[in-house]
C-alpha cells in the first residue's frame, strides 16, 4: 500500500534523502550549543578567563549560523520533495485514471475520485513532510540531548532516561485513546453535515410542509450529540499539557537537589547542571512532539490507502495484442451476448441477446426505465465487455480492435452528457481536433444546434461554463450531437440525446441525418414513440431481453409491449412540452 | 483550453474589512453564554505562566543561594535547599492544576460555542426566504458549516488561549528580566527586533506564494473535478492524451508555488529558532563579561537564571505574530458566519390563522380534534372579532405582476380563477413562468403587484406557516430525508398512525414497492433516497403529500423524469389523490393535463389562451401546436 505511494517520489529521491540529513545536522548544531554552554561557565566565568569566552562564544555563533543553514535547507529540500511526490501522485493518479475503463469508473464514482485527487493528496503531502522534517528531527533531537546528558553526567541523565520512558508511555496511551475517540467522532460530524446539505438541498420541501420547527429541533439533538462526543474525545487530550509540565518540574526539581548535592561533593560543574536542565526541556518537548507527529501521520493513513487504491486498480480492458485498426462498415451484430455490471453478481443485465444490424440502418430502441437500453448499446462501442457470447462490428468481434479507432468509428452520444468549459468550438473539436470551422458549423446545421448557436453574442466562440451551465438541456444536447457527428463515425448512438429537444426540431434532426448521412447506421434510443416510430427497425427491450423487433407496423400489430406504450403517448396526443427558447 | 484558468480561484480568503470589529463581536457572542468560565480561563492562565516563571527564577537562588555557598563550606546544611525545593514544588503543583483546569474549562467553551453557533445558524438558516437560497450557492452555505466553523474552533481552542499565555509570559520574562539585569535585557530585545524583522521578511513572501498555490490549487481542483465528471465522455471521444498534457501543465504550476510556499514557511522555524540561539550566545558572552567583572552586582546565578529566560521570551513573541496572524484569517470564517445570521429572515404579517373546524347548529366553529375539515380563524384587527371561513380551495390571482428581480417583471398581468375541487393546468415551454406562478400561491415569492385571494382572503394576511400547510406540493425534484421510509412519509403530518401512512402510501401506489424493499416502511433512506429509483422515490413525494391530506394540491412535473409505463401508475395514485381537490398541475405530458377543467397556455410571463382541451384545440392556436407536435421553434 506504502510502496505504491512510495514509487511516485521518483525525481525527488535526492530532496526525501537529503531532508532529513540536513534535519539531523542542524539538530547536532541545537545540541552542542548548551554543551559550549557548560564550557564558557565553568572554564570562562567561573575560571575568570576571558579569552575563553570570546573563543567558545565565537564557536556557538560559527554552530547557530551553520545549523540556521541546515535547518534552511532542510526545509527548502524537504518543501521540494513533498510538493514533488503530491504532483507525481496527482499526475499518476489522473494518467491512471484515463486508462480505466467505464466499469472502473463506476466503481469509484465521481466524487470519490475527485477527494483522492484533492484532499487525500493534501493529506499525504504534508504527511510526508511531516515524516521528512519532524520524524528524523524529533527522534534526533531526543537521542542527541540524551547522549549529551550522559556524556555530562551519568547518574543525572537516568532521571531523564526514566522520564522519558513514563512520559512516552503515558502520552503514547492518551494519543492512543484521543485518536480512537476521534476516529468515532468524525462520522457523526459528517452525518450532520449531510443532514444540514440535505435541508439547504430540500429547503422548498421544509418549506412547503412549514416543518422548520421540526427540523431544527432535529438537528439541535444532532448537534447536542456531536458536542457531547467532541467533549469526551478532547477531555483526553486535556491530560497532555498538565502531564508534561508536571514532568518537565520533576525532572528540574530532582536535578535541582542531586545536582545541588554533587556539585557540593565536586562531582557535578555549575555550567554542567545548567546544561543539563537545558537537555531537559529539550529531550521532553521532541517527546511530545513525536507523539503529536504520530497522530497525524496515521491519521493520514486512510488517505495513503485511497490513493494506492486507485493507482492499483488495474483497467479491466485491454487492446489486443495484434490490434485491427480499420473499422469495415457499421454494421452490428451481437451473438448470445450475456452482460452483468459485476462479474459474480446473478441476475445478468443482459441476456441472451442475438441482433444483427446492417450497415446504414436506422435502429429505434424503446424500452421502460432499467429494461437494460444503454448496456446494450455500450457494449457497441466495447465501453465494457461482454460476459458471455460475442459483439461485432463491420464482421470483428470488438475485442479484436485497437479501443481508440473502434471508437472513432462508433460514436455514442451518452445519456448523462456534459459539455466542458470552453469555447463552443473547443466543445465541438473534441470530436475532431483538426476539423475546420466550416466542418463544425455543417455538423451543427446537422444537429440543429446552429440555429441557436448563431443567436449567441458571440457565436462558436460562446464561452460554455463547467458542466455546459449556461446552455438549456436541449441545447446541450444538440451540442452534443454535433460534436459526436464531427467524428465522422460509421455507427453512431444516441442514448436518449434528444429528450429536452422538442418535437418539431427531434424530427429534424432525424430528417438531417437521413438526408446527410445515410451510411451511417444509427441507433437511438427514446421515450418518445415519435423519435423511434420512423427508423428502419425498432428494438424494444424489455427487462434485459429483446421482447420484440421489427417495424413500427409489425411492432404496433404483434408487440404488446410496444401497442401499450404507442397507445398511451397517442391516445392523448404525444409528448406535449416544448423546451425551447429557455 | 484555457477554461480552468479563467475560474475564479476558491480556497482563497478574502481580506475581511474590519477584523477588529468582528473579533469583538465574535468575543461577545463567547463571552453571552460562558462569562464567568472565560473569566477564570483567563486567570487559570495567569497563574499558570507566573508558576512557571517563578520556577525559572528558582535556579538564580539555587546558585546563588545554595549552590556557591555551599562550595565555600566543608559541611553544608541541605535543609534550606530542601525548604526551598518543597516551595517551588508547591508553585509548580499549583502551575499544573492550573493548567489542566483551563485546559479542560476550553474544551466545554469551544464544543459549546461551537454547537450554540451550529445550532443558531441552522434555525436562522431554515427562517430564511427562498430567494437566499435562489441567491447563494448551496456550496457556499454548507462550507459556513464546515470550514468557517472549524477555522472558529481552531481560533478559539487554540491561538486566543496561546495569545493569552504568549502575552503574559511575555510581561513577565520581560520584567523578570528587568530586575536581573537591564543591559542584557537591551541586548535581548536588539535581538528579538532581528528576528521579528527576518521572521515577517519570511512569512511574507511565504503567505505571497501561499496565495498563488491556492490560486493554482483551485485551477487543478476545478479542472479534476470537471474531468472526473466527464470521464465517461473523455474515454468515448479517446481525449484521454489531451487530457494529461493540460493536466500536466497546471499541476506543474501547482508545484512550483506549492514548493516555494512551503520553502518559505519551513525556513521560518530555523530562523526564529537559531536566531533565538544566537541570542541567547551574545546574552552570554555579554553575562560572562558582567558577571566576572561584578559589574552592577551581576551574579553567576542571575546569569543562568537570564539565559533561561531569554530562552522563553523569544518563543511566546513568535507565537503572538504567528497566532494574530491565524485570527486575522479565522475573521474571514467569522465574517460569514454572521453574515449568514444577519440575513433578514422570511417576514410574516399575517394573523389569519388555519384550524380544525366541524359544523354546529349550521354555524362552522373551531375544535381541537382533526375533522377533516378546516376553518381560517379571522381575527379582525379592528374591533378584535372573529370569523371563521371554511377552507375550500377557492383561489384567486387578480392582475399579478411578478419578478425575481423587481425590475425584471417575469410574469405580467396573471389572472386566473380555481374554484373548489377543480384542476388548473398550466403548459408552456421552459421559463414560460409555469412554477413562478404555484410558487407565489405558498409564498415563497412575494408578489410586486396585484392580489393572490384564497377562500376570499389576500393571502398577505394568513399567516405563512398556516398558508403552506393548507396547499400541498410535490415538485419537480423530489426530495427526500435521511430516514426511514415511514419517517419520510410522516414527514407531511407528524403525528400520523402506522396506519394512516400505509393508508397514503397505498393511495399513492407506493405500497407495494414499498413492502418489497429489505425492512418494508422501515427501510433507511439514505443520500437523498439515491438507493430508489426515480419513480419511487416520485411516488413516496405523492405519499408524503397524500397523508397531509390538504384541500389544495400542487403538482409541479411530478412526473417529468418517469418512463412511460411507470408514470401509468404514478398518475393513477396522483388521480386517486386529486379526487375532490383543487389541483394545479405542471405537466408536459397530455394524458396528465387534457382532463383539466381549465388549461393556461403561458408564454413569456402571460397566460395567452385558456380554456378546457377541447376548446383550445378548437382554437388552433398555440395548445394546438404544442399538442398536435407541430411546434415551431421560438
Amino acid at each position: 500500500m506504502i510502496r505504491a505511494i512510495l514509487n511516485e517520489v521518483k525525481e525527488y529521491k535526492r530532496a526525501s534523502v537529503v531532508t532529513p540529513m540536513f534535519m539531523i545536522l542542524e539538530v547536532i548544531m541545537e545540541m552542542i550549543i548548551p554543551y559550549l554552554m557548560a564550557s564558557i561557565i565553568d572554564d570562562g566565568v567561573n575560571a575568570g578567563d576571558l579569552g575563553h569566552i570570546y573563543r567558545i562564544g565565537g564557536i556557538m555563533i560559527v554552530a547557530a549560523t551553520v545549523g540556521l543553514f541546515a535547518g534552511a535547507m532542510g526545509g527548502k529540500f524537504g518543501a521540494k520533495a513533498s510538493a514533488g511526490l503530491a504532483k507525481n501522485l496527482r499526475e499518476a493518479m489522473f494518467n491512471h485514471i484515463q486508462t480505466f475503463s467505464f466499469s472502473n469508473i463506476d466503481k469509484f464514482s465521481t466524487a470519490g475520485l475527485v477527494t483522492r485527487l484533492t484532499t487525500d493528496v493534501t493529506n499525504v503531502q504534508n504527511a510526508y513532510q511531516m515524516i521528512l522534517r519532524m520524524f528524523t528531527r524529533a527522534p534526533a533531537s531526543l537521542i542527541c540531548a540524551m547522549f549529551m546528558a550522559f556524556t555530562i553526567n551519568r547518574r543525572l541523565a537516568m532521571i531523564y532516561l526514566i522520564a522519558v520512558i513514563v512520559l512516552g508511555t503515558i502520552l503514547f496511551t492518551i494519543m492512543w485513546n484521543a485518536s480512537r475517540y476521534f476516529q468515532q467522532a468524525f462520522p457523526k460530524y459528517d452525518d450532520l453535515n449531510a443532514s444540514v446539505q440535505e435541508n439547504v438541498s430540500a429547503i422548498r420541501v421544509v418549506k412547503a410542509y412549514v416543518r422548520e420547527e421540526q427540523e431544527t429541533t432535529k438537528f439541535q439533538k444532532a448537534s447536542e450529540n456531536i458536542y457531547r462526543i467532541f467533549v469526551k474525545a478532547e477531555t483526553n487530550l486535556v491530560y497532555n499539557a498538565p502531564l508534561m509540565q508536571f514532568t518537565v518540574y520533576s525532572c528540574i526539581l530532582l536535578i535541582s537537589w542531586i545536582g545541588a548535592k554533587m556539585i557540593t561533593a565536586s562531582t557535578l560543574t555549575t555550567g554542567e547542571l545548567m546544561s543539563l536542565l537545558t537537555y531537559c526541556m529539550n529531550i521532553l518537548m521532541s517527546l511530545m512532539m513525536m507523539s503529536m507527529v504520530f497522530v497525524m501521520i496515521t491519521m493520514s493513513i486512510a488517505s495513503v490507502r485511497r490513493i494506492s487504491e486507485v493507482l492499483n486498480e488495474t483497467c479491466d480492458l485491454t487492446n489486443p495484442e495484434h490490434p485491427v485498426m480499420e473499422v469495415a462498415d457499421g454494421s452490428i451484430e451481437f451473438r448470445d451476448v450475456d452482460f452483468a455490471y459485476q462479474k459474480d453478481s446473478e441476475e445478468p443485465v443482459l441476456k441472451n441477446v442475438n441482433l444483427s444490424i446492417s450497415s446504414g440502418e436506422t435502429i429505434g430502441i424503446i424500452g421502460g426505465t432499467g429494461s437494460a437500453k444503454t448496456s446494450l448499446v455500450n457494449l457497441i462501442s466495447r465501453l465494457y465487455d461482454v460476459t458471455k457470447g460475442a459483439v461485432l462490428v463491420g464482421g470483428k468481434d470488438v475485442r479484436e480492435y485497437d479501443m481508440e479507432a473502434l471508437r472513432n468509428q462508433v460514436s455514442v452520444v451518452l445519456q448523462n452528457n456534459v459539455l466542458f468549459s470552453g469555447s463552443i468550438l473547443d466543445n465541438l473539436r473534441w470530436g475532431d481536433k483538426d476539423a475546420t470551422d466550416e466542418e463544425c458549423m455543417r455538423a451543427c446545421r446537422l444537429a440543429c444546434a446552429d440555429e441557436f448557436i448563431r443567436r449567441f453574442p458571440d457565436g462558436y466562440d460562446t464561452h460554455i461554463e463547467q458542466g455546459g451551465t449556461n446552455v438549456s438541456g436541449g441545447q446541450k444536447q444538440r451540442l452534443c450531437i454535433a460534436r459526436a457527428l464531427l467524428k465522422k463515425p460509421k455507427i453512431l448512438i444516441l442514448d436518449d440525446s434528444t429528450s429536452a429537444v422538442d418535437t418539431a426540431t427531434d424530427a429534424k434532426i432525424r430528417k438531417a441525418f437521413r438526408e446527410e448521412i445515410p451510411d451511417t447506421t444509427k441507433l437511438i434510443i427514446a421515450q418518445r414513440i415519435s423519435s423511434v416510430q420512423y427508423a428502419d427497425r425498432i428494438i424494444v427491450m424489455e427487462e434485459g431481453r429483446i421482447n420484440g423487433f421489427g417495424t413500427h407496423e409489425e411492432l404496433l400489430e404483434h408487440n404488446e409491449i410496444y401497442r401499450e406504450v404507442y397507445e398511451s403517448q397517442t391516445r392523448g396526443g404525444g409528448d406535449f412540452d416544448e423546451k425551447e427558447g429557455e | 483550453m484555457a477554461g480552468p484558468m479563467n475560474r475564479t480561484p476558491r480556497g482563497v480568503k478574502s481580506q475581511v474589512k474590519n477584523p477588529g470589529k468582528l473579533f469583538v463581536r465574535l468575543m461577545k457572542y463567547v463571552l453571552q453564554y460562558y462569562k464567568f468560565r472565560c473569566i477564570s480561563v483567563v486567570l487559570l492562565i495567569i497563574l499558570s505562566v507566573i508558576a512557571n516563571v517563578q520556577g525559572t527564577m528558582f535556579t538564580k537562588n539555587l546558585i546563588d543561594e545554595y549552590i556557591t555557598p555551599f562550595l565555600l563550606t566543608d559541611h553544608p546544611d541541605f535543609s534550606p535547599l530542601a525548604h526551598a525545593i518543597v516551595k517551588v514544588a508547591a508553585f509548580y503543583a499549583i502551575g499544573v492544576l492550573a493548567t489542566y483546569s483551563y485546559n479542560r474549562i476550553m474544551v466545554n467553551v469551544t464544543q459549546g460555542t461551537l454547537r450554540n453557533l451550529r445550532n443558531e445558524l441552522f434555525a436562522h438558516m431554515e427562517k430564511l426566504p427562498i430567494r437566499y437560497f435562489d441567491t447563494h450557492a448551496h456550496g457556499d452555505i454548507m462550507s459556513v458549516y464546515t470550514n468557517d466553523i472549524d477555522t472558529i474552533r481552531q481560533m478559539i481552542s487554540q491561538s486566543i488561549p496561546q495569545l493569552i499565555s504568549s502575552v503574559i509570559t511575555i510581561v513577565s520574562v520581560f520584567v523578570s528580566m528587568l530586575i536581573l539585569n537591564i543591559p542584557l535585557t537591551i541586548v535581548t530585545l536588539c535581538m528579538v527586533g532581528i528576528m521579528v524583522f527576518c521572521s515577517k521578511k519570511a512569512a511574507g513572501l511565504s503567505g505571497k506564494y501561499f496565495l498563488q498555490q491556492q490560486k493554482n490549487l483551485g485551477a487543478v481542483n476545478g479542472y479534476i473535478e470537471e474531468m472526473m465528471n466527464g470521464q465517461k465522455v473523455v474515454k468515448v471521444f479517446c481525449h484521454e492524451e489531451e487530457n494529461k498534457k493540460a493536466f500536466k501543465e497546471l499541476n506543474d504550476q501547482l508545484y512550483i508555488s506549492a514548493d516555494r510556499a512551503n520553502t518559505y514557511a519551513n525556513i521560518l522555524g530555523p530562523i526564529n529558532a537559531q536566531i533565538g540561539n544566537i541570542s541567547y550566545v551574545v546574552c552570554a558572552i555579554a553575562g560572562g563579561v558582567l558577571a566576572l567583572n561584578h559589574i552592577g552586582g551581576f551574579t553567576l546565578g542571575g546569569l543562568a537564571s537570564f539565559l533561561t529566560f531569554n530562552k522563553s521570551f523569544s518563543m511566546p513573541i513568535n507565537q503572538v505574530s504567528m497566532q494574530l496572524n491565524s485570527i486575522v484569517m479565522a475573521m474571514a470564517g467569522a465574517d460569514r458566519i454572521f453574515r449568514l445570521m444577519d440575513e433578514e429572515v422570511e417576514e410574516d404579517q399575517g394573523y389569519v390563522t388555519l384550524v380544525n373546524a366541524k359544523e354546529v347548529d349550521g354555524q362552522l366553529t373551531e375544535c381541537p380534534e382533526r375533522t377533516g375539515r378546516w376553518a381560517w380563524k379571522h381575527r379582525h384587527q379592528a374591533d378584535g372579532s372573529v370569523d371563521y371561513v371554511e377552507v375550500k380551495g377557492d383561489v384567486v390571482f387578480n392582475g399579478v405582476d411578478f419578478g425575481y428581480d423587481p425590475d425584471k417583471i417575469v410574469l405580467h398581468d396573471v389572472k386566473l380563477y380555481a374554484e373548489p375541487g377543480q384542476k388548473i393546468a398550466f403548459v408552456g415551454s421552459t421559463g414560460a413562468g409555469k412554477t413562478t406562478i404555484t410558487n407565489l400561491i405558498n409564498r415563497f415569492y412575494d408578489i410586486q403587484d396585484g392580489k393572490i385571494r384564497y377562500d376570499g382572503i389576500n393571502i398577505n394576511k394568513i399567516k405563512k406557516g398556516d398558508l403552506r400547510r393548507s396547499l400541498g406540493i410535490v415538485l419537480q425534484d423530489t426530495h427526500l430525508f435521511t430516514g426511514t421510509v415511514k419517517e419520510n412519509i410522516r414527514f407531511g403530518k407528524l403525528d400520523a398512525t402506522d396506519e394512516e401512512v400505509e393508508a397514503a402510501a397505498k393511495l399513492a401506489n407506493a405500497d407495494g414497492f414499498i413492502r418489497r424493499l429489505p425492512n418494508g416502511y422501515d427501510t433507511m433512506l439514505t443520500g437523498d433516497g439515491a438507493n430508489l429509483s426515480q419513480g419511487q422515490r416520485q411516488l413516496l413525494a405523492i405519499a408524503r403529500a397524500a397523508i397531509a391530506d390538504p384541500p389544495v394540491l400542487i403538482l409541479d412535473e411530478a412526473t417529468s423524469s418517469i418512463d412511460t409505463r411507470t408514470e401509468r401508475i404514478v398518475q393513477e395514485g396522483m388521480d386517486k389523490l386529486m379526487h375532490g381537490r383543487t389541483t394545479f398541475v405542471i405537466a408536459h405530458r397530455l394524458s396528465t393535463v387534457r382532463n383539466s377543467d381549465c388549461i393556461m397556455v403561458l408564454e413569456q410571463g402571460r397566460i395567452i389562451e385558456r380554456g378546457t382541451h377541447e376548446q383550445l384545440i378548437e382554437e388552433k392556436g398555440r395548445y394546438y401546436h404544442l399538442y398536435t407536435g407541430n411546434a415551431i421553434s421560438a
